[in-house]
């Protein structure tokens, strides 16, 4: 509750796409205001042709026909006009929503990943689809019911004073009563709302995570306990969503009995005031469908209300996401490399994603063209972070680190990353053909290119045994294949586009040593007169590279050749050994 | 909804007394245009003042009952509503516990997440309505109708005609749209495979420099959306301006008939605007109508995704019979071969493997070789051709909490749940005390990290297990297996994130155990089953070595090729 200066500020956000459909809205309003003008005519007319009917033979048929035409041709045009109007809406909202939608998604190739990574990704997905869909419906539903209430609101009272201001008071008296109720009601079921929403989001983490675990569950037998667990919150949930979904439904009731009192006091003071001969019966037919029309829309406007409160509610969250400070854009006069040689100069590096856990510190490193670089060291040292700051993806807070001696901060991002091929341990897929996957860096490659990347990383024979060879379809992140079988795509999309610096972060991870055997001959192969930085956690990966960095909480605590570190009997050695360490080796 | 419709039976007074008050605050409804007929009528027709207090006295009463039935309808239907919903998402909840592996892996865990969360809120919803308004407007329909009939046989006739027509325009747009909609929701799907997929990969796009590729694929996709939702949205936006023009329409049939009645005597003023007041009432009643069968196809389409769930045969077939082998910890493979559901290729062929108890076996072989698939046979989470014995006894003969008992799984995924390290740890065997606990994690390797937790063993797991480290859940799961004290221990790749000296005091730590369990060991790494008692290796499902590490390497080509691999070439010679 504490922010309704947020959601002001939200408003000014939402109106300023909406404006950027000017045009429609007014078509919108335009057409609002002629439907509604016809819609309140029509009693108008009929009342009219109802004051030609008296009794028997005191029918004026000539006038009732003119009447009646006349209100079937206002009929045809308020019909038209209303459709006009809700598809100049329906363009209207589903465009701001697009372009909601757009803006949001292109944000995210703004974002630095420090933020990207502190973040679920299924949260930022809810924003972006979820939310805005939420919006979509709040903003169509404001659309139509918003304009055409007002309206009907404003015609009907304009109506009814130059038919009878007398009865018109009436009318207006009562109004205040049926806001008040719905209101009152409308503040309770807020919070009743909000009690069942925390028990369903109480209800949906528990699921979220006995789902996902499901197999555990039952491996450890422990089926009873989760359903006791479940019963409960399915009863708290049960009691609350009762509460609110009675309370809420009470309003309807509660205003259509407002409506009645509204419709029976014109019904009382338009009899009598036809009594002594201030109005006529057709008038007071007229009277009684006004004091109908002229309070549904109360009725609207107060669900119209609650719809948008929750509209806005998301809007903000999108909002929220647009307003994320980008990274900062490379600067104007920013160098384009070109293709790099590949000499990279680590200078007193220091960087943490949290500041109360220091992570890197006084981190040098001079890395000579075309030299091959290993990265060890136990789980959390800092190793995958070294290529994060390596491509770019975090900025160093101190230190610096240079390409072919330039300041990476002073090269365009672009060509930064331009030089460098990566794979990760992550293995990640588009939805799409396998030739579309190996060609992701280059999608003009040829057949040839690809099929050659192919056999370079040995996927080519996996490949070729898939249904349809190159062409077969991946579902979501790779499908049905296997994790071993996705690193190979990965290290084939590499292959491809032969940069001339090399990140290779646990790529060899999930595939079996004797396939990785094969794949290393590859990747010597490509890695021949290309800077290299590998991380690995087998040794068996590490041991031809040039340099060994061995890290240890962010540090490095020992550097040099595979031999030399060994014969140095440190902290390498020791993790070197200890697959041996408890049955002794074989001779 | 057939499987639904049961856990309605509960709610059966509910059910009949939420619709039958709301017909009576509806039978109310239709009287107020005859009472305000005879105030036109009588009251004004014989200047009676008294008359039309009375019978504004009257509309009021009317009114007031109204609210009354209106009211007990409401709490009826939302009683119903809510209780329908809670029974049937336990009734799903239950049945998921009975679920085999093999048909948890075939729906996946994000499909029965939205079945159990935003289906059942559409069903609750439509329940609700139904139980209202599915009754109530086709009787405020057709009760005008009746009504107009007894005011004027010529003049109800217009209303017999006007009736199917608006059905036809109604019931038209309605067929035209509802798969369009569904449309929409595909697409809307594809934006949202979009989105995540851009998220996963941000790495890897950045690093292809990719960006503005994926802005316009996306562009594609969103405005593919966008314009079938203009497009459904202008047919169906025809809906409200077609029964508006209809209406009026017959209300001009109405006046014109009603005029040449009234000038035969037959009828007289105030009847004529009783019969145009009806006409009112159908309209927003259709209006009503048209939202409400709506909102009921969308819940039946959520009802149908929901009774899918229930269909899923339940689990593992028990045993006539089920009689436990002995706890000893032997277990034997007899020419076992499996088939995932679905699956091409077996995932295991001919496996043969005697396990005596206190053993250790190793199980070694590429990726996809299936040493997973061979473990999870053991706890019987899937059902396999041959027979796998436990104790002596086959696995499908035991019941199935008692085997699973004997046997402590370290999953390949470290998965642990909210709650407390303690509670966690409680999964394994829930009366376990305090030095018990201590015990597994001292072997786990897990006792250091853990004492220096605050709180200790009552330090929070957040979702997940996601304030703790790779290597450190992996500990957390399998302390948790040894506190189960099981005759049979897996642990499968289970140590994958701990560095090389923390694996091997952890696997000294379980050779020692006190109750000498059998132990499965997968591992990529051969170091690790250097002192397995019998090691069997793997290739594509396939056993092609079993023996001790001395005679596969000198026995069995794919064993020495995958040591060669990790420890070098003069390692084996």
């Amino acid at each position: 509750m504490s922010a309704p200066k947020a959601r002001r500020g939200t408003l000014g956000k939402v109106l300023r796409y909406v404006l950027r459909h000017a045009p429609l809205m007014l078509a919108s309003v335009l057409f609002a205001a002629v439907s509604v003008a016809c819609t309140l005519s029509i009693p108008i007319l009929t009342g009219q042709a109802v004051d030609c009917i008296l009794g028997p033979a005191q029918v004026d048929f000539p006038r009732v026909l003119r009447l009646l035409l006349l209100i079937a041709a206002i009929a045809g045009l308020g019909g038209f006009s209303q459709w006009l109007m809700n598809d100049c809406n329906n363009r209207a909202a589903y465009r701001v929503v697009r372009d909601v939608r757009r803006d949001a998604f292109e944000k995210l190739a703004t974002l630095p990943l420090s933020f990207l990574d502190s973040r679920p990704s299924g949260e930022i997905v809810s924003r972006i689809i979820a939310d805005v869909d939420q919006f979509a419906d709040g903003l169509l539903m404001g659309f139509t019911q918003l304009f055409t209430g007002v309206l009907t609101i404003l015609g009907t009272l304009l109506f009814m004073l130059s038919v009878h201001p007398l009865i018109t008071l009436v009318v207006v008296l009562v109004t205040p009563v049926s806001l008040f109720v719905a209101g009152f009601i409308a503040k309770r079921t807020y919070d009743l709302f909000r009690v069942q929403s925390a028990a369903r989001g109480e209800q949906t983490a528990f699921l979220e995570e006995m789902l996902s675990g499901q197999k555990v569950v039952q491996a450890f037998g422990r089926t009873a306990q989760t359903q006791q667990r479940f019963d409960a919150l399915n009863e708290t949930l049960r009691g609350a969503s009762l509460r609110a979904t009675f309370f809420s439904s009470i309003t309807n009731p509660s205003t259509r009995f407002v409506n009645s009192l509204v419709y029976t006091g014109v019904g009382i003071v338009g009899a009598l005031t036809v009594l002594s001969g201030g109005l006529t019966v057709g008038q007071l037919s007229a009277f009684l469908s006004y004091a109908n029309q002229y309070t549904k829309p109360f009725n609207e406007i107060s669900g119209v209300m609650t719809e948008l409160q929750n509209a806005l509610a998301c809007a903000d969250r999108v909002f929220d996401l647009l307003a994320q400070s980008p990274e900062p854009p490379d600067a104007p006069d920013a160098l384009d490399l070109g293709r790099a040689a590949g000499r990279v100069d680590v200078t007193d590096v220091a960087f943490s994603y949290r500041p109360d856990r220091p992570l890197l510190r006084d981190f040098s490193l001079q890395v000579p063209p075309g030299s091959r670089v290993a990265l060890v060291g136990p789980t959390g040292c800092g190793k995958t972070t070294v290529i994060n700051l390596l491509m770019r993806f975090y900025d160093v807070q101190s230190g610096s680190i240079a390409l072919d001696g330039a300041d990476l901060r002073r090269i365009r991002r672009r060509s930064l990353r331009d030089n460098y091929g990566m794979v990760l341990q992550e293995t990640w897929l588009k939805a799409g053909t396998v030739a579309e996957n190996i060609a992701y860096g280059d999608p003009a490659a040829t057949r040839e290119q690809i099929v050659a990347a192919a056999k370079a990383a040995h996927a080519h024979s996996f490949i070729t045994r898939l249904p349809q060879g190159y062409d077969t379809f991946l579902g979501e992140d790779g499908g049905s294949l296997s994790q071993g079988q996705k690193q190979l795509l990965c290290i084939a999309r590499v292959m491809l586009r032969l940069p001339p610096m090399l990140i290779l972060d646990e790529a060899t991870s999930s595939i079996d040593t004797r396939t990785e055997m094969r794949i290393q001959r590859a990747f010597a192969r490509l890695m021949q007169g290309r800077t290299c930085f590998i991380v690995a956690h087998r040794l068996s990966t590490v041991r031809d590279a040039d340099t060994i960095l061995v890290m240890r909480d962010g540090q490095i605590v020992e550097q040099g050749r595979h031999e030399e570190l060994l014969a140095r009997g440190g902290f390498y050695a020791q993790i070197y050994n200890s697959p041996f360490a408890d049955p002794p080796p074989p001779d | 909804m057939k499987k639904l419709l049961p856990y309605l039976r509960a709610y059966r007074k509910e059910c009949v007394l939420g619709p039958l008050f709301k017909l009576l605050e509806a039978s109310f409804d239709l009287l107020v245009p005859l009472v305000m007929a005879s105030v036109i009528d009588v009251g004004i027709g014989r200047n009676d003042r008294a008359y039309i207090l009375q019978m504004c006295g009257v509309l009021i009463l009317l009114g007031a009952v109204g609210l009354v039935c209106a009211l007990v309808a409401q709490y009826f239907a939302a009683k119903a509503a809510v209780g329908f919903t809670a029974n049937v998402r336990r009734a799903v909840f239950v049945h998921l516990q009975t679920l085999s592996f093999a048909a948890l892996d075939e729906a996946g865990p994000s499909t029965l997440m939205t079945r159990l969360t935003s289906d059942m809120n559409q069903v609750q919803n439509g329940v609700n309505l139904a139980l209202r308004l599915l009754l109530r407007s086709p009787l405020v329909v057709f009760g005008s109708m009746v009504m107009a009939f007894t005011i004027d046989l010529h003049a109800a006739l217009v209303f017999v005609a006007i009736i199917p027509l608006l059905g036809a325009v109604v019931c038209g747009v309605m067929l035209w749209t509802l798969p369009r909609y569904r449309q929409v929701q595909s697409r809307l799907d594809k934006v949202l495979g979009a989105v995540r997929e851009n998220l996963a990969g941000v790495r890897v796009i950045r690093a292809f420099g990719r960006e503005n590729a994926e802005i316009r694929a996306f562009h594609g996709l969103n405005q593919d959306l966008t314009s079938l939702q203009i497009f459904v949205g202008r047919v169906s936006a025809l809906m409200n301006p077609a029964t508006f023009v209809l209406i009026n329409l017959a209300t001009l049939v109405l006046l014109w008939v009603g005029a040449i009645r009234v000038d035969t005597g037959r009828l007289t003023q105030g009847q004529v605007v009783a019969l145009i007041n009806y006409m009112a009432q159908i309209l927003t009643e259709l209006v009503k109508l048209a939202n409400l069968i709506l909102n009921i196809s969308r819940a039946l389409a959520c009802a149908g995704r929901v009774q899918r769930v229930l269909e899923i045969p339940s689990g593992m077939p028990q045993p006539a019979a089920p009689c436990p082998g002995a706890a000893d910890g032997s277990v034997e493979f007899d020419n076992v071969s499996f088939t995932y559901p679905g699956a091409g290729a077996p995932s295991l062929t001919g496996i043969r493997l005697r396990v005596r108890p206190g053993e250790t076996v190793g199980v070694i072989g590429g990726t996809g070789s299936g040493k997973s698939t061979l473990v999870s046979l053991i706890p019987r989470f899937y059902d396999a051709q041959g027979v796998v014995r436990v104790g002596g006894q086959d696995v499908r003969q035991w019941p199935l909490e008692a085997l699973r008992a004997a046997v402590g799984v370290v999953p390949q995924q470290a998965q642990l749940f909210t709650g407390t390290v303690r509670e966690n740890l409680l999964w394994g065997q829930e009366t376990a005390t305090d030095a018990d606990l201590w015990a597994a994690l001292t072997a786990a390797q897990a006792k250091d990290f853990v004492e220096q937790l605050p709180g200790g063993l009552d330090a929070p797991v957040a979702q997940g297990g996601r304030n703790f480290s790779g290597g450190q859940r992996q500990r957390l799961t399998v302390a948790r297996a040894l506190v189960r004290k099981s005759p049979i221990l897996i642990l499968d790749d289970s140590m994958s994130a701990l560095d090389l000296a923390t694996e091997a005091a952890l696997r000294r730590a379980i050779a020692a155990l006190p109750h000498h369990p059998t132990v499965f060991l997968i591992s990529q790494r051969a170091a690790s089953l250097l002192s397995a008692d019998q090691i069997l290796v793997l290739e594509d499902g396939v056993p092609v070595g079993l023996g001790r590490h001395q005679d596969l390497l000198a026995g069995c080509p794919v064993y020495r090729e995958i040591y060669r691999s990790q420890f070098g070439e003069e390692a084996v010679s």
